[in-house]
């Protein structure tokens, strides 16, 4: 025990040499190979921003064949060489599209990006500790998952393409490199390149686990911890316990397609001629695969169910309404995540009354998101509401979840999915609530946490913008997307006007696709703002937003170990904002009572 | 404002921060949930052997009359019955047990190791982790052999419909019963042996640093414990696919 406890001291020790003499770190160790949070945070944000445009620009050119099918595309001949045939986009190459630019988005942006950056930035710096549990491991898991990212990027540019089999690589179309060209060299770079995702995923987040078990400064209990923490923290356990089932299914994957197994393959003819694999299911890979599959999308909402929290507390200055309430609907919506996989597999012949149990379980997710959605309206409620960047993509956030949400609740009805699975129901359903909300969030994250990540402030006017553009565009592309859903309009199918049923939703698209440019040009107003704040911004002060989180009792530019001196002791929660008799409208938490006697509650009393 | 001394002093409590809540280094606790997660990888491959196995047929008739057949799933005791040195000879399950009493043993000699470690004897550590390393390996090499005869075969086979015989195994045919079995199998105790594997590099690591006295300078034998910890979890993982391939 005592010696453990020596060794700790040491790397704090080393950490903080480190800083006070600035020498001994080179360029390398200092950006690159860095083992501080604050660096690797950087690193996966920076990571995220590109693979957020990748995707979004994937995303464009299948948005132009679907709006105007008829069109021919030659201008993009440059750009995709022989994936335009004759003007036409080869239809092998559109569900490749389709299929990375969910790979992408999902795993790579709103998992790596999100958690990568924020995990690693604040739980350190509001938990009061130097640095991660292990830096080592900590730069392992970047370094991990880019070397996943250059894979998963290679794989854009081989002959026989990318991935087509849809991010959620059902076999046997996944299984068989004979079926597209899609499941070829593609589809195995797809599971390597996953495989080592799921490695950097498992070396973060025993790191963010323990970090918060181990490494909370004094006096910070659990119920003083920030909502975001909390919700960090269940969004690893969430990936420690679902990214292996994962491992495990793409691994009989792998051997499937290259050895002959046959764990998902039975009785399949290609071009009439049967093959040899018997025995296997393929309706167990997507069991397999939804056991992750539905953490997973908590695991993207969950960090921004958090940033969320922060950021509307800090700027309504209020206490954030139901704290413990938060903590518990987080807590119960991480259980239940594990219970409701199947309700992705209404349709594929599952007993019925089976059905109805995934349904029972699916509906009362309702019920702790709902408790969340409240306690963020009753926090706005009354409050003394400042509209930052951050606070109106906080906002947005909310509203964008509730509209995403009640769909959810729609498609969990086992009856009622059998008419909108597959369908466009579907694509609005989770853009909303996952897609734009979790999106929403990280911009929150980004606006609210760069004065601290680079000592300037973004440009607010800037923002304002770019927030109302994109927020417009989510609507105005997915809202549409319910309607030619409901009518039963199919996910993935690369031509549409042959079906005279379809035809009338020409116009419609035509315009969601009008709309999802108009987004993606809005992101390039963020991009300039945020490249130009790092090195042009008006120059931050050590806490802008009047927050009473730890991050912001380090200096302007937090150095290797973040604070010069002393970690600071906690002693009260970290929303006592506007407290009635305060001096000012926020209390830090590392004041004690003493200081405070004019505004304590009569039980704080007894801790003055 | 008598006790001016504890007005500044924050909660101590378990959980109040500033310490180690559940008693364990962060090492140790990242161990934990390292292991923690895998255990959900190996409980989704055996979920896979459950599930595979339930889809196919069960042998029905009496076990004296059992013919290997791709109709239905084999019984474990007439596919695992070989036994090196022992050619033709019905030994039901007897190499695995034997097999299994080898990783147990290993599990014993890893604790007496830790324990070793505790009382900061060096000798002792070194000859537990050796004896260790000697039942991991051991353990492999019985491995080898029964998937080397699971690979070669019967004498006999399996007789097809066309009158032909196969013999042995691999990823794609199988003479004990349908190819999933087979594939399973290799799969499975592959990945489980991997794992040894990796346990036995870890602990000649750590045997070489214990001879080398690094653990004694640094004054605790932690390392001996998580990777203790680690073979810990593959023997309680060996138990787990030894029962459902071998007994159930
Ligand atoms: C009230 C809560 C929710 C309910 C009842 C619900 C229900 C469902 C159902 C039944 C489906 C399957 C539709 C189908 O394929 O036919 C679905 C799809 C999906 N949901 Fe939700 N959902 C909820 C919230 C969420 C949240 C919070 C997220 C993410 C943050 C999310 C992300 C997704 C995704 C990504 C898919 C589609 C995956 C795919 O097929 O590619 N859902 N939802
Ligand atoms: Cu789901």
């Amino acid at each position: 025990m005592s010696s453990t406890d020596i060794s700790l001291n040491k790397d704090v020790h080393h950490a903080h040499d480190e800083h006070d003499h600035h020498h001994d770190q080179n360029f390398f160790e200092k950006y690159i190979f860095s083992q501080d949070h604050k660096v690797i945070a950087k690193q996966f944000l920076f990571a995220g921003i590109f693979w957020g445009f990748v995707g979004g620009f994937l995303s464009i050119i299948f948005r132009l064949q679907l709006g105007w099918p008829e069109a021919t595309f030659t201008f993009l001949e440059p750009i995709l060489g022989n994936w335009i045939v004759n003007g036409k986009l080869d239809p092998e190459f559109y569900l490749a599209l389709v299929t990375m630019h969910g790979t992408i988005m999902v795993f790579f942006v709103l998992t790596a990006g999100l958690s990568g950056t924020f995990s690693n930035f604040l739980i350190p710096l509001q938990i009061g500790a130097r640095d991660m549990a292990s830096g080592f491991m900590n730069m392992l898991s970047f370094w991990i998952f880019f070397l996943a990212s250059v894979i998963m990027f290679i794989s854009l540019f081989i002959e026989t393409g990318p991935a087509g089999g849809g991010w959620t690589v059902y076999p046997p179309l996944s299984a068989l490199p004979q079926a597209i060209s899609g499941s070829a060299m593609g589809m195995t770079l797809w599971l390597v390149s996953m495989a080592l995702f799921i490695v950097s995923q498992l070396l973060g987040g025993v790191n963010y686990i323990t970090t918060v078990i181990n490494l909370r400064t004094k006096g910070m209990s659990m119920t003083k911890l920030p909502l975001t923490i909390w919700a960090f923290f269940l969004t690893a356990i969430l990936g420690l316990l679902s990214f292996p089932v994962l491992f495990s299914a793409a691994l009989l994957l792998i051997f499937d397609r290259s050895f002959g197994t046959s764990f998902y393959l039975s009785d399949i003819y290609i071009a009439g001629e049967a093959l040899a694999h018997t025995g296997g299911s393929a309706i167990l890979f997507q069991h397999l695969f939804w056991f992750l599959g539905h953490p997973e999308v908590y695991i993207v909402i969950l960090p921004t169910f958090g940033i969320v929290s922060e950021v509307i507390a800090t700027n309504s200055r209020k206490p954030i309404f139901g704290y413990r309430a938060m903590i518990g609907s987080m807590l119960g919506i991480s259980l239940l995540s594990f219970v409701v996989w199947a309700h992705h597999m209404f349709v594929t012949g599952m007993n019925p009354f089976l059905g109805s149990v995934f349904m029972f379980l699916t509906l009362i997710i309702a019920v702790p998101s709902a408790v969340k959605v409240f306690n963020w309206l009753a926090t706005l409620w009354r409050g003394n509401i400042r509209f930052t960047t951050a606070m109106m993509f906080a906002i947005a956030f909310v509203s964008l979840f509730i509209s995403g949400g009640l769909t959810g609740i729609i498609l969990g009805n086992s009856a009622l999915d059998i008419q909108l699975h597959d369908t466009y129901f579907v694509i609005a359903h989770f853009h909303l609530v996952m897609g734009a909300a979790a999106f929403f969030g990280m911009f929150c994250g980004i606006y609210h946490w760069f004065p601290k990540m680079f000592g300037r402030m973004m440009d607010e006017k800037l923002g304002f913008v770019h927030f109302w553009l994109t927020f417009l565009s989510a609507y105005l592309v997915f809202m549409p997307m319910h309607y030619i859903g409901i009518a039963g309009f199919p996910r993935r199918y690369y031509s549409w006007t042959g079906f005279d049923a379809f035809n009338t939703f020409t116009d419609l698209n035509s315009f969601i696709s009008i709309a999802a440019i108009m987004g993606f040009a809005a992101q390039l107003i963020f991009l300039f703002n945020f490249i130009y704040s790092i090195f042009k911004g008006r120059r931050a002060t050590a806490n802008p937003w009047h927050s009473n989180t730890l991050e912001w009792t380090t200096p302007v530019n937090p150095g290797h170990g973040n604070w010069p001196g002393e970690i600071p002791t906690v002693y009260r929660w970290p929303y006592d904002y506007s407290k009635p008799g305060a001096a000012e409208d926020y209390i830090p938490q590392n004041v004690p009572f003493s200081q405070t006697q004019s505004s304590n509650l009569p039980y704080e009393r007894d801790l003055e | 404002m008598s006790t001016s001394t504890t007005l500044e002093a924050p909660k101590t409590g378990t959980w109040d921060g500033g310490n180690e809540p559940l008693k364990a280094s962060y090492g140790k606790l990242m161990m934990w949930f390292f292991l923690l997660s895998d255990a959900f990888t190996f409980g989704a491959l055996l979920i896979v052997y459950g599930l595979s196995r339930h889809s196919h047929l069960p042998y029905t008739g009496s076990p004296d009359d059992f013919t290997f057949s791709t109709e239905w799933w084999p019984i474990p005791e007439k596919v695992f019955n070989a036994f090196p040195g022992f050619h033709g000879v019905d030994l039901p399950l007897a190499f695995v047990a034997l097999m299994t009493m080898i990783l147990i043993l290993s599990s014993v000699t890893m604790v007496l190791a830790v324990e070793a470690g505790h009382r900061m004897d060096k000798n002792d550590v070194q000859k537990w982790l050796m004896w260790t390393i000697l039942f991991g390996g051991i353990f492999l090499g019985c491995q080898a052999w029964e998937w080397a005869h699971f690979i070669s075969g019967t004498d006999e086979g399996m007789l097809l419909a066309d009158g032909t015989r196969i013999f042995g195994a691999n990823l794609t045919m199988n003479q004990y019963g349908p190819p999933l079995f087979a594939d399973l199998f290799f799969f499975i105790t592959g990945f489980h042996g991997t794992h040894v594997f990796s346990g036995v590099v870890l602990l000649v690591m750590v045997f070489i640093n214990t001879v080398n006295g690094v653990y004694h300078k640094r004054g605790h034998y932690e390392m001996v414990e998580k990777v203790g910890l680690y073979w810990h979890f593959v023997d309680l993982v060996w138990v787990f696919v030894f029962t459902f391939f071998y007994l159930i």
